[in-house]
């Protein structure tokens, strides 16, 4: 498999706090690559780093054999990268469908409008929100929120798409909804890069799984390998018995 | 561009020009002339700032910058060269649309209230190089001959073309709104009105964009500017920037409904005519801003969206033809 990805040893500091400290990793083309970590670890950081929201002052990260070191989000959004976020930033008062087309109009396929509707019909039909495609942004719940947010990113017909959280904060029939878009998703050929501290959830989506503390690769491979990894028990998953649970449920 | 003529909103804003232009005509009525000119004008520069107000959410309070040097330029151009009016009106709108694109990049930096402030600052800039600048009479200003109207048939007659050439720039104000609206331009301004942190990370190139709607936004009203002051013949400093008229042009976009083109023109209109109301009517003749102030209250207490809001919000179905 090619990588579409790759991070050189990124670094970023904020004043006194190392948030990414020497990482490299890479995406893999069609996989889904889980990012685990406790809270701090420098997750988010790792996504605005990538998207362009900050700039490293480190290492190189390359999407697709171009260089996209420091480049601003909007360049960045072009080559074919879309992402979600951990607290959702619908346009309020534009209805789904708009917020959709806007993903769809800037995105990798710079489509558009008459065009940019359509992906964006297609966007929100992958994601369960044809009913709700006239509806103000505003007046969706929180699990529609989400939803809205994948689909806008999906609607710009990314080639990696990073999701952040896109779990938390669901009841447990929505998380499962939400993991059969995510399969439909990849199945279309995406590559995803997504965060989550679900760890049932994690473990079964992710092909593989890099494990963040302070900033750092503390470890990376296959879940079930992941999870019995003594560092990674210590700092995250804490206790041995939910260990030995999820590497049942991986394996 | 020929799908907006299958627009019935297209014929709208068609009719009400038409409506403009022939309506002081029909009973040679010049004092309803003279109030629909001023109309016309409040149409122009509320519209063209709801570009960077309702559709990018950007409080410009220096809009009216756009529109005195628009009037500067034009009256230089005539008095000092002898260069015809038009020439000199398109020389204003592109001269000052160029400058507020070089402005666009440096001071859309600035968000929010700060932003604002910035704009206050390009008013009060800008008036004092003119103040200081003697090729454009300093402080004292410049006054036209009554010569420059020779070329327009005499003064009577210019006073028509002067009129008509106000509505076709409103019109074409409309119609800019409206295109503007229904592109991908438009739609990438209003998601950055919504988030402009959001709109950046779908891709949207949030400060071409940002500069390109504030010099958008000036070269109709710098055109208007031209021929106010050319029909005046005589602009100084303190009229051609004066900050109360860049207020009132964002007091009519909250009046009407931000971001519609419709609601700012209604509004506009209704402002200018209540304003002309309380001017010359003998109870109201002192204090008028105190009602206009009273009524900006109520509607921002009750009417949030403003006359569009109330409107769409009542008849939903006009959402569909009015934009």
């Amino acid at each position: 498999m090619t990588a579409l990805l790759v991070l050189e040893k990124v670094g970023k500091r904020f004043g006194g706090l190392q948030a990414v400290k020497d990482l490299s990793f890479e995406v893999r083309e069609g996989e889904i690559l889980g990012l685990i970590g406790p809270n701090g670890a420098g997750k988010s950081t790792l996504f605005n780093l990538i998207n362009g929201v900050f700039a490293p002052d480190t290492g190189r990260i390359t999407f697709v054999g171009t260089d996209i070191t420091g480049e601003k989000p909007y360049r960045v959004a072009r080559h074919g990268l879309a992402r979600t976020h951990q607290i959702v930033q619908p346009l309020t008062n534009m209805t789904v469908l708009e917020n959709c087309t806007v993903g769809a109009c800037f995105g990798k396929d710079n489509l558009p409008l008459h065009r940019a509707r359509a992906a964006a019909r297609d966007a929100v039909a992958v994601t369960g929100l044809q009913d709700r495609a006239e509806a103000r942004a505003s007046q969706l719940t929180i699990a529609g929120k989400k939803r809205l947010e994948l689909a806008r990113a999906l609607a710009a017909q990314p080639k990696l798409l990073m999701l952040d959280e896109v779990l938390a904060g669901l009841n447990p029939t929505e998380v499962e909804h939400m993991i059969g878009v995510i399969r439909r998703i990849r199945e279309r050929g995406v590559t995803i890069l997504m965060i989550e501290h679900l760890m049932q959830a994690i473990m079964s989506l992710s092909d593989r799984i890099v494990v963040l503390n302070f900033g750092q690769k503390l470890a990376e491979g296959v879940p079930a390998e992941v999870a019995q990894h003594p560092q990674v028990i210590e700092a995250y998953l804490g206790n041995p018995k939910l260990a030995a649970e999820l590497q049942g449920s991986s394996a | 561009m020929l799908l907006m003529l299958r627009r019935p909103f297209f014929w709208i804003i068609a009719l009400a020009v038409v409506a403009f232009a022939l309506a002081p005509v029909v009973g040679n009525d010049v004092s309803m002339r003279e109030s629909l000119l001023l109309d016309a004008l409040y149409i122009t520069l509320a519209s063209n700032l709801n570009l960077m107000l309702g559709y990018a959410g950007y409080v410009n309070f220096g809009s009216i910058v756009f529109f005195g040097l628009g009037g500067y330029i034009c009256v230089w151009l005539v008095n000092s060269y002898n260069w015809p009016l038009i020439p000199s009106l398109i020389v204003a709108g592109l001269g000052v649309s160029g400058l507020a694109l070089i402005f666009g990049f440096g001071i859309l930096r600035l968000r929010g209230a700060f932003f604002a402030l910035a704009t206050i600052g390009v008013i009060e800039a800008v008036q004092a190089f003119v103040e200081n600048f003697t090729p454009w009479g300093g402080s004292a200003g410049v006054y036209l001959s009554g010569e420059i109207f020779k070329p327009l048939g005499g003064p009577a007659h210019a006073l028509w073309i002067i009129y008509f050439m106000m509505v076709a720039v409103m019109g074409l104000s409309l119609y800019l709104s409206f295109a503007i609206k229904t592109s991908k331009f438009g739609l990438g301004l209003l998601a950055i009105g919504q988030n402009e942190d959001a709109a950046a990370i779908l891709g949207v190139p949030t400060s071409r964009y940002k500069a390109l709607v504030y010099s958008v936004s000036a070269f109709l009203p710098a055109i208007a500017g031209g021929l106010y002051f050319f029909k005046s013949a005589f602009i100084q400093p303190s009229d051609a920037f004066d900050l109360s008229l860049s207020t009132e042009a964002l007091v009519v976009g909250m009046l009407g409904g931000e971001g519609t083109v419709t609601g700012v023109a209604i509004g506009a209109f209704l402002y200018e005519e209540l304003r002309g109301y309380l001017l010359t009517s003998s109870t109201f003749a002192n204090f008028q801003l105190v009602v206009s102030g009273a009524l900006l209250l109520l509607i921002v207490l009750f009417f949030p969206g403003g006359l569009m809001g109330f409107i769409y919000s009542r008849f939903p179905r006009t959402q569909k033809v009015l934009e």
